[in-house]
Formats: structure tokens, C-alpha cells, sequence
């Protein structure tokens, strides 16, 4: 991703090279925490694309998941008097110095996909983010109308223990079902966020209900999860989205291809564009002096067999998932 | 056949008998068995199946660690390895992609054995550089993202099965009979254990401690690179941010249980197994047991610490001393 980063950062500045200076509009800084996951990847290119649709001049620069490299970036950032900063926080403490700075400089700053200390709401201008809370509750709401009346015993792969993600997805979804008193959730497990856990956990599920006859539905924090599950389902002999319902979170494009075989029922998706607002949002003030709500969220968007997964799959293989 | 199996075993067989009963207490189908598509199923296939990979890992550490080193980079190795079997899976055949994934392995225990024998550094700073850079190189491999591959050959090696045995605990004890006839049926493994017995005094003796040394590395570096192509064939894809994640502190704690010292000497492989085996038995028991995942770490670190405990030879000589007060009081 490195090398990626780098030649992006090189291409981009032969175009700067190459381009008369006034042909970009808006020259936007973007500090990218760096490789962490597959969503991450996917971010950075579909900010690359939103930012050759409006036709801005944006630097990424890769923070490799640490802070002080970030902070770096956003400097230098100041120092090139950029239009605009935006940072993906890869903590949510220690930004008040840099911000500061920025602000002097009269840039304003827009944090994706990661809120920040509360002390500095004034010091920066939005944050684009989803509500993973919602993404729960849309998980929870779509299989409540599936199941309807009868009764349903739900199993759950939780991510990470200690995540907030986790458990605020486990929160929305609660509140979802708890509407319903025909869902239930029967084991709650957490599978790490990653298919071999989601494999191993969804295993012993399906030994400690009958074989797997007792579960209803599964329900997982994130789609990787999910993956490894159906795999799970699969080799007990039992039909994924067939005799057990599946709904996870994320929309990453292998669920899409599980969903094309049969063997997935929905996802909600975590969007990777996170730019795309950010850059309207930026482009609204730089022009009209239009301020932002302080929070902008993003959709949370419910995708099923029904939304052509076969699309959906090959839109988003290319990202980098 | 006797050195593998020594009196020493005790501990380690109850401690598996006692967690083996729990489980059956918290899961009263833990021992039930059947045939699904031609492959057996049942939670006790599942202990196996999910302990191959740390099975495997323990065999190459238990012979770093009677030579008193020890590998950090196994579970780095089984990334790198698992990363390139599933880039290569579905334009190579299984031959090509087990040659590469194993040889990758044998390199980077090569380097690991290098530096510690050839270059005399501290096992555990030498084979943390790999630990950190391994990730680093299948994250590079891999592009940051999950490679997946439908090759039923590779996926075969994961999910398939011999006569209704999965393959990874065909593979496991494959490896496990292997490397037993090759250290118990020469004397290699009064060598290695010379080696981590007194490194000088084996070398003065005529032993070639550098070339045990390098061996060891070398057999962990392969052990952790069909474990990694395990791991990967398993979830039909390769996953370099998490295969093999903390797993060499699973593999090290495997030796351990097993009775095997960190501070070299003397070794039991069969033990070893049995020690991967006592984690597993205890991680699908709490996994079976619906208890909030919260508790999972800590029901572990107490399970662990009590096994550890049975084997205290101080322990044993406390409780004989009490014993003793007992007797001689009238």
C-alpha cells in the first residue's frame, strides 16, 4: 500500500508538473491512517475518484497507523496552504496542537469516518462518519420484517471485545429486536472481525443447537465474519439463507458473491465514501461561506438478494476490499 | 518410543481428561459423533481440526526451545506462507503452490536460524525482527486485502478428509510421527537437547551445535508454513492482517504446558501436541459454553495457570512438605 501511496503521491505531482496552476479548483490534504483493513483500502480509492469527478487536486498521505506521522502530514499540509485538510484520526486524543495550527492558518478541516476528542469540536469544521448504532438497528429491523410472527432463535459473532464498533452495532441491533419478542437472541460469541474466528465460533454454535437446527438467523458484526460462517454452515450441511437467515454489516464484495450463490440474505452497507460529503461539504464553504452541520452521517444503506449483488460485486472488487 | 512419551506425561493427561469432562459439562453433546459428507463431525473433531495449526507450530518450537532459543515469527511466517499459497492457488497446481508456500517457509527460518547461529544474536530480539517485518511482507503480498481462491485442491488440504478424517489432523500427525523418527530414531535429539543442555560443552564435545541450531529454525519455519497454508486453505482465502495473529504466544505456551523447560535441555514433541491440544479442548469449551466473551481470556489464563501449577516442582515438593508436618504431628 506503501508503494501505491507513494506513486500516487508521485503521479500526482508530475500532473501538478504538467497542469497550468489554476486548472485544479480545490487542493485538498487527506491523512490516511494507513493499511489497517480491506474498508480502508477501499476508502482511499473511492476518494481518489470522488476527488477526479470534482475535479480536485487531492495528496494522500499515509500515516501507517501512527499519529505522529499524522500530525507530520497535516503540517506540511499547512506549510503547501492547501484548501483543505481532511484526516481520518487514527486516535481521538492529542489532535488540539496541530488543529490549532490549522485553524490559524484559516484551513478548515473535515475528520472522516472517526469522530475526535469532544474537547475540539470548534477546531475543526465537520466529521463525516457513520453511525454504526444505525447500522444495527437497520441489520435488526430488516430481519424482524423477514421473520415476521414466528419465532426466531438468533445467534450472534460479535467483533472485537473492547471495540466501539461492536458494541455499538450489538446496541442497535438489541434495541431493533427488542421491539420483537418473537427474536431472541440464544448465543453471543465474539469472532475477532475475522473469517477464521467467524468459521471456528459459528462451528461450535452450530453444535451447541441441535446441529444447527435451533438457529434461526445469524447475525454478524461485520461481513468477513459472515464468510466464514457460511463456510461453517455449509460443511454442517445446513443451507445459508436458506435454513438460516444471515445479516451482516459492511457490504464488502465477497458477501455480495456468497449473496449472487444463495448463501447470504443481506448486508448493511458501511460506505467507503466518506469523501464524497466531505468534499461538497468543503466546496459549500470555500464558495457560499455555508457552514456545516457538525456531524454529517453517511447512509447506512440495507443491500439484499433483491439490489443485484452481481453488480454490486463488480463495482467494488476494484477498490481494494 | 519410550523417550516420547516419559512419566513426566501425567500432568498434562489429566489436565486434558479434567477439561475434557468439563466441556462435557457445559456441553452435554460434546462427544457425539457422525458422518457429514463423508467427514466426520462432532466438537471433538472441531478441537482437533482447529488445534492443527498451534499442533503444528508447538512441533517446530518444542525443538527451538530444547536448544533454548525461541521463534516469535511463526505466526508472521504463517502469513507470508498462507499469503502466498492462496496468490499462487488458482493458477498453479497444489504441487507448485505447497513447494513455494513450504520453501518460503524454509527461508525464513533460514534467516531466523542465521542470525541466531551464525551471527550469535538472542533468539528472541533475531526472530522478533521477522515477527514484525513477516506481517509487513504478506500485507505486501496481499495488497492489504483477503485473496480468495476457489482451487478445490488447496481448499481440499483445508476442509477435506481421509476416511472421514479431516485432512489438517491427518497432516498434524503426519508431521508429528515424521519428526518423532527423525529426532527419536537417530540421535539428533540427544544432540539438540546437548545443544540447549550446555551449548560449550557440546561443542567442545565434537557437537555441531551451529548446524543443530540452524536445523531447528529451519524445521519451525516449516512447520509454520504448512501451518499457514492450513489456516488459509481453511477459509479459502488468505487473510495476512490476522492468520496466525499472537498464535506463536499459543505455540510457546503449547511447549510449556507440555513440560518442555524455556531454558532448554529436554523436550517431549508428543507433549507438546498434547499441550496445543489442552488449549484447544478449553478454547471450544468456552466458545460451547455461552459464557459473555468477556470472560473468554480470563476462564484461559486460569485454566492455564492451574496446569502450570500441577507440573510446579516446587509445588509438589511444598505439597509433600505439608504432607510430612501432617504425619509427623501425633
Amino acid at each position: 500500500m506503501t508503494f501505491k501511496a507513494l506513486f500516487a503521491a508521485s503521479a500526482t505531482a508530475a500532473l501538478l508538473l504538467a497542469l497550468p496552476a489554476n486548472a485544479a479548483e480545490l487542493t485538498v490534504g487527506f491523512s490516511q491512517i494507513g493499511s489497517e483493513s480491506g474498508w480502508r483500502a477501499a476508502e482511499t480509492s473511492v476518494s481518489k475518484q470522488e476527488a477526479t469527478k470534482r475535479k480536485v487536486n487531492l495528496k494522500i498521505a499515509d500515516a501507517q497507523q501512527k499519529q505522529e506521522n499524522q500530525i507530520k502530514a497535516i503540517r506540511s499540509f499547512i506549510a503547501q496552504n492547501v484548501d483543505a485538510i481532511f484526516l481520518a484520526p487514527v486516535v481521538s486524543t492529542g489532535w488540539d496542537a496541530v488543529l490549532k495550527e490549522a485553524k490559524e492558518a484559516k484551513i478548515p478541516v473535515v475528520l472522516l469516518d472517526r469522530d475526535i476528542d469532544p474537547s475540539g469540536k470548534d477546531l475543526y469544521l465537520t466529521a463525516v462518519t457513520s453511525d454504526s448504532v444505525h447500522e444495527g438497528e437497520v441489520a435488526g429491523d430488516w430481519l424482524a420484517k423477514t421473520v415476521g410472527e414466528k419465532a426466531c432463535n438468533i445467534v450472534e459473532l460479535q467483533g472485537t471485545v473492547g471495540a466501539s464498533v461492536a458494541a455499538n452495532r450489538k446496541k442497535g441491533f438489541d434495541t431493533a429486536i427488542a421491539k420483537h419478542a418473537n427474536l431472541k437472541i440464544v448465543r453471543s460469541q465474539t469472532g475477532d472481525f475475522t473469517r477464521a474466528k467467524g468459521k471456528e465460533v459459528m462451528e461450535s454454535f452450530i453444535k451447541a443447537e441441535g446441529g444447527g437446527k435451533n438457529i434461526c438467523a445469524v447475525y454478524a458484526h461485520n461481513d468477513d465474519m459472515m464468510v466464514g460462517a457460511i463456510q461453517a454452515m455449509k460443511e454442517a450441511g445446513l443451507k445459508p439463507g436458506k435454513d438460516i437467515l444471515t445479516v451482516s454489516i459492511d457490504a464488502v464484495p465477497d458477501i455480495f458473491k456468497a449473496m449472487v450463490a444463495g448463501e447470504a440474505n443481506a448486508t448493511v452497507e458501511l460506505t467507503p465514501n466518506m469523501a464524497g460529503p466531505a468534499f461538497d461539504a468543503v466546496a459549500a464553504f470555500k464558495e457560499k461561506g455555508t457552514v456545516p452541520p457538525k456531524w454529517i452521517q453517511t447512509e447506512s444503506r440495507l443491500l439484499t438478494a433483491t439490489d443485484n449483488p452481481q453488480n454490486e460485486y463488480d463495482s467494488k472488487k476494484g477498490l481494494g476490499y | 518410543m519410550t523417550m516420547l512419551l516419559p512419566r513426566r506425561g501425567l500432568a498434562q493427561i489429566l489436565a486434558l481428561i479434567v477439561i475434557l469432562a468439563a466441556d462435557r459439562v457445559v456441553s452435554p453433546q460434546f462427544f457425539d459423533l457422525r458422518l457429514q459428507d463423508g467427514r466426520l463431525f462432532g466438537s471433538l473433531i472441531d478441537v482437533l481440526n482447529r488445534g492443527t495449526p498451534v499442533a503444528l507450530l508447538s512441533l517446530g518450537m518444542v525443538l527451538v526451545i530444547a536448544t533454548r532459543g525461541i521463534d516469535l515469527s511463526v505466526g508472521a511466517v504463517m502469513a507470508i506462507c498462507g499469503a502466498i499459497a492462496a496468490s499462487l492457488a488458482d493458477t498453479h497446481s497444489l504441487p507448485v503452490v505447497l513447494a513455494a508456500a513450504l520453501g518460503a517457509g524454509l527461508v525464513c527460518g533460514l534467516w531466523n536460524g542465521f542470525l541466531v547461529a551464525v551471527l550469535g544474536m538472542q533468539p528472541i530480539v533475531a526472530t522478533l525482527i521477522l515477527m514484525v517485518a513477516g506481517r509487513g511482507i504478506a500485507q505486501l503480498i496481499t495488497e492489504g486485502r483477503i485473496v480468495t481462491f476457489t482451487s478445490p485442491d488447496l481448499v481440499w488440504l483445508g476442509t477435506g478428509a481421509i476416511l472421514g478424517v479431516p485432512v489438517p489432523i491427518v497432516i498434524a500427525l503426519g508431521m508429528l510421527i515424521l519428526t518423532g523418527a527423525v529426532v527419536r530414531g537417530s540421535a539428533l535429539g540427544l544432540l539438540i537437547e546437548a545443544t540447549g543442555g550446555n551449548a560449550r560443552a557440546s561443542e567442545l564435545a565434537g557437537v555441531g551445535t551451529r548446524a543443530m541450531i540452524l536445523a531447528v529454525y529451519v524445521w519451525c519455519g516449516v512447520c509454520a508454513a504448512l501451518a499457514g497454508v492450513i489456516a488459509a486453505a481453511d477459509i479459502m482465502g488468505a487473510d495476512a492482517n490476522n492468520a496466525g495473529l499472537w498464535l506463536e504466544l499459543d505455540a510457546i505456551l503449547a511447549v510449556v504446558i507440555g513440560g518442555t523447560s524455556l531454558f532448554g535441555g529436554r523436550f517431549s514433541l508428543v507433549l507438546a501436541v498434547l499441550g496445543a491440544l489442552i488449549i484447544q479442548t478449553m478454547n471450544t469449551g468456552i466458545l460451547l459454553s455461552g459464557y459473555p466473551p468477556e470472560f473468554n481470556l480470563l476462564v484461559k489464563a486460569v485454566v492455564v495457570l492451574a496446569v502450570l501449577l500441577l507440573q510446579s516442582p516446587k509445588l509438589s515438593g511444598f505439597a509433600g512438605i505439608m504432607a510430612r508436618l501432617r504425619r509427623a504431628k501425633p
